[in-house]
């Protein structure tokens, strides 16, 4: 598996290592206290005591990014996993169920498909409130009939298969089938799309934060952090530069990966 | 239709390489005169798809390909020294190919015309020149009725018709040099006779024609010469006449031994007097519009294998889907005293999930106290070692020995085979033969066996059934069926097949 990922993949998997063990134990990578504020030491620029420069309130950009990891990657990952989830109840029983149900489902699927998945977003945080949990929930809702019309697709490809036809006639009932062949078969390629799932849930994420639609102004979220240097953007570059460098990186080594996963996979 | 140049084909000294295959093709000689047709046989890896691409100068555009001659030239260029886009240019113009699938070849969403118009719209000849060069050219692959077709999509056709359309596609730019690789494997016998012979009149046009074939026997019947690969080398090349009759080489030989021919060896196995472990009676079996099978009975005795032949679309599947339960008859009825029947399917390599091994393949099919899969594997005639491996990196024949293991893996009474080797070449295509026969002798085994190609089915039946529009017209034992065939369709199919 190691192998088959290239340079580009293993670069991608070291970084995804570290962004992991941020989220787990940021006080491990950065142990400074991302909130402690040090009016003295506002809009330093990047230098040896302060990797990525001080905000206006003087704390330090490395050890906030750091410790917002979690928010900002931990808010997407649990976006994109209610997303899959969601995906994977709509996309089975519209794939495996009766023939009405998949019409009925497929309709909506398309409803929901016509909006893009940013306004869907926009709207259920409007509708929700403004917070980390809502952005969970809009993103996850908003992603899901992706994920369902993915996988509706090759769920009915493998069921029509000559190989399952071939258990069928060997007298597997149909919870065998869908166990052993089914599930596999159209599980294992979400994989990928996941992972490239998760970068995408990132950004959206950092957008609804850096609208002001995300996580409250003090905690370290990339987008927020975006947002609040944003008005400094023409004195202090590394404000804005590093929390976006942040989030490019995270959904390039995700793409990556989930590219590369892909390509694994086939 | 422009006149045809004088050129053939003049190959000395061919050697390619491939990367990740090494040398493919080594020090290969041949000549095609116009006028000539020259059959290039050889078992599946012999490198007879190389050369035919090299001939059409397609193997130089492969990165890392490596391709020398002390001469290469086809229809009056010298390749060696044709760029990219002079190879491009002479293609379609001067030489082409006529492809092996004719079912798959033509994009169904577009019309004949079109499809076979495409040589012509290339080359940007005007609009109102290629619908009458079209036209011509369909009637000259023997479509008389050209008019008619030009405004219909593939899938209105059949088999044979979608053939000629392929072979008129490859004529319609005037190439004077035709190569042909497996133009007949996926055509019945009636359709690949005719194809043969429509091949063999556009030679005797003046067009140098290359036949690629694992079959030697079938391209016999139009090849001037003949040249053996092994290995990619030329091991033997003579006269087509004395080829066949005094093979030097030992591969020529086992070429001509694989071809199935003749009764079945061992005889008939005779069956005692009990019920019938499978018999339809009179079944039927209509979708929409189409009847499929129309009043077919047929029974299986215990040990015995009943061949059911016929041309493609005359409803064996169907049948045998109705023998082993996965559909049912609209009328008339299935019984069956089999404790188990199971399947061999045409594509076995579908029909195996992707993601297990063969070992799980052979696993998930076990039934009762069935053998290991190990033994499963010896029992066809496969090394155990082949257990980790997946479907998808197995040879063709190695799939189809796995298939049969599996079907075996259920312990059945009675194994349906859809045209278990009609994929395979005839050296593969031998083995597995003489394996069905194996397990029928050893095992007491019934078989169903459908094949649309004679000469397979009466190397392994007992007794067979001809197919047509979905009745059978004829049932016998084998021998007396090939000997004296009753209906006349059938002694057409038999004059075809043989």
């Amino acid at each position: 598996m190691i192998r088959r990922l290239g340079v580009s993949g293993a670069i991608a998997l070291a970084a995804l290592a570290v962004l992991l063990l941020a989220i787990a134990w940021p006080g491990l990578v950065a142990p400074g206290d991302p909130l402690a504020i040090s009016p003295a030491e506002g809009f330093r620029p990047p230098s040896a005591a302060h990797p990525f420069g001080t905000d206006e309130s003087g704390r330090d950009i490395l050890t906030r990014i750091v410790h917002g990891a979690s928010a900002s990657a931990g808010i997407g990952l649990a976006a994109t996993a209610l997303g899959i989830g969601l995906g994977l109840v709509l996309g089975f029983a519209a794939g495996l169920g009766p023939a009405w149900l998949d019409a009925a489902l497929g309709r909506i699927i398309e409803v929901l498909f016509a909006l893009p998945t940013l306004v869907m977003a926009l709207l259920l945080v409007a509708v929700l409130g403004a917070g980390a949990g809502s952005s969970i929930l809009a993103i996850g809702l908003a992603t899901a009939p992706g994920y369902a019309r993915i996988l509706r697709s090759r769920v009915r490809g493998v069921a029509r298969s000559d190989y399952v036809g071939y258990a069928r006639l060997e007298g597997d009932g149909p919870l065998t089938l869908f166990r052993r062949h089914i599930a596999p078969n159209t599980l294992w390629p979400l994989v990928s799309t996941a992972t490239l799932g998760i970068g995408q849930a990132i950004v959206w994420v950092s957008a609804l934060s850096f609208l002001g639609l995300g996580s409250p102004p003090p905690s370290p979220e990339w987008g927020a952090m975006l947002n609040a240097g944003r008005v400094y953007i023409s004195t202090g570059w590394w404000m804005t530069v590093f929390p976006g460098l942040a989030i490019v990186v995270t959904a390039v080594v995700l793409t990556v990966l989930g590219r590369r996963l892909a390509g694994a996979g086939r | 239709m422009t006149a045809l140049a004088p050129h053939g084909i003049a190959v000395r000294g061919l050697s390619v390489a491939l990367p990740g295959a090494g040398a493919v093709l080594r020090d290969v000689s041949l000549r095609v005169a116009p006028g000539e047709c020259l059959a290039v046989v050889g078992e599946s890896g012999a490198g007879k798809s190389v050369l035919a691409r090299t001939l059409l100068g397609l193997t130089q555009d492969v990165p890392g390909a490596r391709v020398t001659a002390a001469e290469l030239a086809v229809a009056g260029h010298d390749l060696r020294r044709l760029g990219r886009r002079g190879r491009r240019g002479m293609r379609g113009r001067d030489v082409a190919l006529v492809l092996q699938d004719a079912l798959q070849s033509l994009d169904p969403l577009r019309t004949i015309e079109a499809e076979v118009g495409e040589t012509l719209a290339i080359r940007r000849v005007p609009r109102a020149e290629r619908r009458g060069r079209v036209i011509a050219a369909l009637r000259e692959a023997g479509l008389p009725d050209a008019d008619g077709l030009l405004g219909h999509r593939s899938a209105e056709l059949s088999g044979g018709m979608r053939q000629r359309a392929l072979i008129a596609g490859a004529i319609v730019g005037g190439a004077g040099v035709l190569i042909a690789d497996e133009p007949t494997t996926a055509l019945d016998a009636t359709t690949a006779v005719r194809a043969l012979e429509l091949l063999g009149r556009l030679r005797d046009e003046g067009r140098a024609l290359v036949l690629i074939s694992h079959d030697l026997r079938a391209v016999a019947r139009v090849a001037d010469r003949v040249a053996v690969l092994d290995a990619g080398r030329v091991v033997e090349e003579g006269a087509t006449a004395d080829v066949l009759d005094a093979p030097r080489h030992a591969v020529t030989r086992a070429l001509l031994a694989a071809v199935p021919s003749g009764p079945k060896p061992g005889g008939r196995v005779l069956a005692p007097d009990a019920p019938p472990l499978l018999a339809a009676r009179e079944v039927t079996r209509r979708y929409r519009n189409v009847t499929a099978v129309d009043r077919a009975s047929v029974t299986i005795g215990r040990g015995e294998v009943l061949g059911i032949v016929g041309e493609s679309g005359s409803g064996k599947s169907t049948l045998a889907r109705l023998l082993i339960g996965a559909e049912r008859p609209d009328d008339g009825e299935v019984r069956r005293t089999a404790a188990c029947v199971r399947l061999v399917p045409q594509d076995p390599l579908g029909a195996f999930d992707p993601r297990h091994t063969v070992e799980r393949i052979l696993r998930l099919s076990r039934r009762g106290d069935a053998p290991s899969p190990a033994a499963l594997l010896e029992q066809v005639g496969l090394e155990p070692a082949l257990l980790s491996r997946r479907p998808a990196t197995l040879s063709g024949g190695q799939r189809q020995r796995v298939a049969i293991a599996r079907a075996l893996a259920a312990g059945p009474d009675v194994l349906v085979c859809d045209e278990p080797v009609s994929a395979l070449d005839v050296t593969t295509q031998a083995g597995i033969l003489a394996l069905l026969r194996r397990l029928q002798r050893e095992r007491g085994l019934a078989m169903v066996f459908i094949s649309h190609d004679l000469a397979v089915v009466r190397n392994v039946s007992d007794r067979v059934a001809v197919m047509r529009d979905g009745r059978i017209v004829e049932t016998g034992p084998t021998e007396e069926v090939y000997a004296s065939p009753v209906d006349p369709f059938t002694a057409e199919l038999i004059a075809a097949g043989s």
